[in-house]
């Protein structure tokens, strides 16, 4: 089965780690990335960057508008995520646990709505 | 005739439900809805044909083998029409006193039910869902009778349990005992469940009656469960001591007018002797296995009332020290004011007011009711009159059950009598 994890942090701690800290995020996220590969679980990831370069769309009666910023105001915002295989949810929320701002922040576990399921 | 089937077909139903249904998820990986249409055709199918020819010797077998071929009738069908009454393809004619033709591999396993406990209790499920699930799946409770009994919408408690099996299978709940690093952990979950159901009952914590007897009913059924699947696990052991140490008052905390009665205001005439009589051996079985813990401990400061003549003559002593014990497993500011109680009890109100204004300072259970009553109490003791009913009305505020205001108003006039 396939989920998707969603990395969930708080944009303003972000950015004020230290360059060191920085480096040992980056250094913890290639380590996990590592073990996640060579299990064989990765199928996709990547980071995002912070919200204040996000732009939200709606289409309302035909109309697009368009707004500046994150779809919601809220304190933790989705910073990244991966998609991995797992064989059930206790799999996935293993994998889950792995990653490093799930000490700091919060990872959302979504299955996949795979085409068998509808 | 009709009557007495219906009666024979409830009573398989209660007896075997979860363990029927629980072989049936083993064969569709944790698909309730699948499982749950298979063994509803069963008993349909089962009134049905017992109308007309009687009862069969054994109606649970026969339940079980008429499951199993619809589940399989079913599993035949293409994933988006299992679910369909038409699935339930008109039966082969099955005879009374069939030899049982499961296929072995269908037999129900020792573990089924085990493994049912575990994915209900799973802790991606919300402890709502939980108890709910629990209570459904392994004890076949229905929607309405849960509903009834946690006092809520029974539409609120359909959904909670449509949501929570749907969710067993959607993000792939493993139907399975779990894996032993994640094992104790687990079954902690399951023991905390088992015990929140029991103690709903037992204090009900909002309504207009104290105790509800059927959920501490079912508590202690699930607990016998529990010790009946993992016999050697000494929490498990504990776990059902306690249930039935607190049990053998229920007669004798809810006084005439439904009033609360206290533990040490208690007709200990009342208890129940054979209740304590195996709450205690099943205590002493479990310690014997020499791996405490926290339900063990509770166990044995239950027992510690349970054999005591009255509230003073109780050993407060040890009770103090198995707080003690209690407090290094688990700590919580509850287990901390129970504690304060005993130590009261051994060494005078001062000293147990002491402890409690520590737990005061700490800033926790500002909200919690017993917290302000157990202050009151030892306040009046001490003939802090002024503060005590200060205490009181705080914890006035604080009870959603009629009986507990009762009693506090109750305590509140003796203090202005006085």
């Amino acid at each position: 089965m396939r989920y998707l994890l969603l990395i969930y942090s708080n944009e303003s701690d972000d950015a004020k780690l230290t360059p060191e800290e920085n480096a040992q995020l980056m250094a913890d996220y290639g380590a996990f990335h590592q073990a996640l590969e060579g299990a064989g679980k990765h199928i996709d990831g990547a980071r995002l960057r912070p919200t204040d370069v996000a732009t939200t769309v709606r289409v309302r009666n035909g109309d697009l508008a368009m707004t500046d910023g994150p779809f919601a105001e809220t304190k933790e915002h989705l910073g990244g995520f991966y998609m991995i295989e797992a064989e059930n949810l206790d799999e996935a929320t293993q994998w889950a646990s792995k990653i490093p701002t799930a000490h700091t922040g919060s990872i959302e576990v979504r299955p996949i709505w795979e085409d068998e399921d509808m | 005739m009709k009557e007495e089937l219906r009666e024979a077909l409830e009573a398989c139903y209660r007896a075997e439900y979860g363990s029927l249904l629980a072989g049936l998820l083993r064969r569709c990986a944790g698909d309730f809805e699948l499982a749950e249409a298979a063994l509803s055709d069963a008993f349909t199918t089962a009134l049905e044909r017992w109308s007309e020819s009687g009862l069969p010797d054994r109606p649970g077998a026969w339940i079980r083998t008429v499951a199993d071929r619809r589940l399989t009738d079913r599993l035949r069908q293409p994933r988006e029409e299992r679910l369909e009454e038409a699935s339930a393809a008109p039966q082969p004619e099955l005879p009374l006193e069939h030899d049982l033709v499961i296929p072995p591999e269908h037999f129900p396993h020792e573990d089924d039910r085990l493994r049912l406990v575990f994915t209900c209790c799973h802790p991606a499920l919300s402890q709502d869902a939980q108890v709910a699930l629990t209570l459904n799946a392994l004890l076949g409770l229905r929607a309405a009778e849960i509903a009834r009994a946690f006092l809520v919408r029974e539409v609120t408690l359909s959904q909670r349990l449509v949501r929570a099996k749907r969710k067993v299978r959607a993000a792939a709940i493993p139907y399975r005992l779990p894996p032993r690093e994640l094992f104790a952990e687990r079954l902690g979950a399951v023991l905390r469940i088992v015990y929140l159901v029991f103690n709903e009952g037992y204090v009900a914590t909002f309504g207009e009656r104290l105790t509800r007897g059927e959920l501490c009913d079912e508590g202690l059924r699930l607990a016998r469960l529990l010790k009946e699947l993992l016999p050697e696990d000494p929490e498990v052991e504990g776990l059902l001591a306690l249930l039935l140490l607190l049990d053998s008052r229920r007669n004798a905390r809810v006084g005439e007018d439904e009033q609360l009665v206290l533990l040490s205001d208690q007709d200990r005439s009342l208890w129940n002797t054979d209740s304590i009589a195996e709450g205690c051996r099943l205590l002493r079985q479990a310690m014997g296995r020499g791996r405490p813990g926290s339900y063990q401990l509770q166990a044995a400061i239950a027992s510690m009332h349970a054999v005591a003549p009255d509230w003073e003559a109780t050993d407060w002593h040890t009770i103090v020290d198995l707080y003690d014990g209690l407090m290094k497993l688990q700590p919580s500011p509850v287990v901390a004011l129970n504690r304060a109680v005993a130590v009261a009890m051994d060494e005078g109100p001062q000293k147990g007011l002491d402890l409690v204004e520590e737990i005061v300072s700490g800033g926790q259970l500002e909200n919690y009711l017993y917290l302000h009553s157990t202050r009151a109490d030892f306040l009046r003791q001490l003939n802090r009159k002024p503060e005590a009913r200060a205490a009181y009305l705080r914890a006035l505020e604080l009870a959603d059950n009629a009986l507990e205001r009762r009693f506090l108003s109750g305590r509140l006039s003796q203090l202005e009598d006085a």
